[in-house]
């Protein structure tokens, strides 16, 4: 097999140490946004791989890289991943996409919904959900990629059933209390967990209501949009339903309805706040088939009490007439204090707040529809900032 | 006369940036020559197949003018010296 990889070139962000990135995909490409601290100013690189479809993006910077990795999918040439390591300059496509179903699945990958690097420690470890509903896994820095058998063998994946995204795989939890604990999220099909490192998986659906299947609480079978879980406190858990918000304290043995307090128990994101495992957001939609903010306000909700009760935010946010959708990646928090938070709508309008969601300012108006939204403050090794300055000196002196 | 394959410009990257690629073995179908083309351009072949070898669903080829799909798809037989059209198909309003 050839080993040759493309690079296709870009002017890239001038990133510096300590400035907030925020990426974001699109259905018409990937837009990537660099401001200092204050993120009050923002400048964008974009369209990057214009004309198609970015449903995963995702930030690693673990062992000192900058690699920012992307999953766009071509409507004519299919899906891939790639990555740039220098903010979106030159982005490394190999020959042959990284990802591809055994041939003995009979199956084809349509699209990659979430790309989530592994823990801290575990630098060459990252992690893919795709479509048709699949678990990959790198262990050479993203580099080859295999299939979780243990999941795609489930007994529960043939009753999965297509959500109208499609049957993805879209969430992916790591534990940084317990290395061989796993927690995916499928649609539909619900929550999933490995404690043995990926051999096998269980059902963590408990309390969860599906009021669309016949049991009022099956095993599984939910229609789950999107979970999160507090690095500090990994036993606490968010989960955003078809039908109802969510809490788990339990690593997701047990689920226990935290929607009293919005306008709608649906909607598609959930984010949590960086440093307060209390502090959780949600953007309520009217259910079922109209999926558009209820009463025209585009308002996001946000709990300090750990999901027991919710205040709408909407200063900054259209408060009538707004028909507009957030999809379930396209909300985000960054790293910052106090923290921003961030969305990005189907219309193309990518909301800021860098007061927590105190208020809000429109980032970008017109943009492609948003699928996803990361946020992250860039760290850059004392020895890599100073190398530049030693050249200009030696340059100097001669 | 060696088949040829016409090679559209989202995939030139994958062809060393040529329109063009003429097979130096003789296939008898379509599927032997695109197995050719995966040998020396798998960047090309892979766009064009999934990794069940089945074409996308939006890449029509095209044997001497005629689209496979509406034939007998990847084995379709190839006159010697023909001309193998990759097209990405109009896929929309």
């Amino acid at each position: 097999m050839a080993k040759a990889k493309v690079k296709a070139k870009l002017p890239a962000l001038k990133v510096k140490d300590g400035d907030v990135l925020l990426l974001v995909g699109t259905m018409k490409g990937a837009f990537l946004l660099r401001s200092d601290r204050a993120r009050r100013r923002w400048q964008r690189s974009g369209p990057h791989f214009a004309g198609r479809s970015v449903y995963a993006i995702a930030y690693d910077g673990r062992n000192e890289r900058h690699r920012i990795w992307a999953a766009p999918k071509s409507l004519h040439w299919g899906a891939e991943l790639v990555s740039s390591d220098d903010f979106g300059g030159r982005w490394t496509r190999p020959e042959v996409p990284r990802i591809s179903f055994p041939k003995e699945t009979g199956a084809s990958l349509a699209h990659v919904w979430q790309i989530q690097p592994g823990l801290d420690d575990e630098p060459e470890r990252l992690f893919a959900g795709v479509e048709p509903s699949a678990l990959f896994e790198s262990r050479d820095g993203g580099e080859s990629w295999s299939l979780n058998e243990g999941l795609w063998n489930h007994p529960h994946r043939s009753k999965w059933m297509p959500g109208g995204g499609g049957l993805c795989l879209h969430t992916i939890l790591t534990d940084p209390a317990r290395r061989e604990r796993l927690t995916i999220a499928t649609s539909t099909g619900g929550v999933y967990r490995t404690d043995d490192g990926g051999e096998s998986w269980r059902p963590r659906n408990r309390g969860i209501k599906a009021y669309f299947l016949k049991e009022p609480e099956p095993e599984f079978g939910q229609c789950v949009h999107k979970v999160v879980r507090h690095p500090s406190r990994p036993d606490r858990l968010f989960l955003q339903h078809h039908f109802g918000i969510y809490r788990s304290d339990d690593g997701g043995d047990s689920w226990r309805e935290a929607s009293k307090g919005v306008p709608s128990d649906f909607g598609f994101p959930v984010a949590m706040h960086p440093h307060d495992p209390e502090t959780v957001y949600v953007l309520p939609l009217k259910a079922d088939e109209f999926r558009c903010p209820p009463d025209g306000k585009l308002r996001v909700y946000r709990s300090r009490d750990g999901a027991r009760s919710w205040k709408p935010l909407t200063r900054g946010l259209p408060q009538e007439d707004c028909f507009d959708t957030v999809l379930r990646d396209a909300m985000t928090t960054d790293e910052e204090n106090p923290a921003g938070v961030y969305f990005g709508t189907r219309n193309g309008r990518l909301y800021g707040s860098r007061d927590e969601g105190g208020s809000w300012t429109a980032i970008e108006d017109s943009l492609p529809p948003i699928t996803c939204v990361r946020a992250v403050t860039v760290r850059i090794a004392e020895r890599r900032r100073r190398a530049p300055a030693r050249k200009t000196r030696r340059r100097k002196a001669a | 006369m060696a088949v040829r394959f016409f090679v559209p410009g989202p995939l030139r990257e994958f062809a060393g940036g040529r329109s063009e690629i003429a097979l130096s073995a003789r296939p008898r179908t379509l599927k032997e020559a695109l197995d050719l083309l995966g040998r020396d351009f798998p960047g090309v072949a892979r766009r064009v197949l999934d990794e069940q070898g089945e074409v996308r669903a939006h890449v029509n080829l095209f044997v001497e003018g005629e689209c496979v799909r509406f034939g007998e798809g990847l084995e379709t037989p190839l006159p010697d010296g023909c001309e193998i059209a990759i097209l990405p198909a109009v896929s929309g309003g």
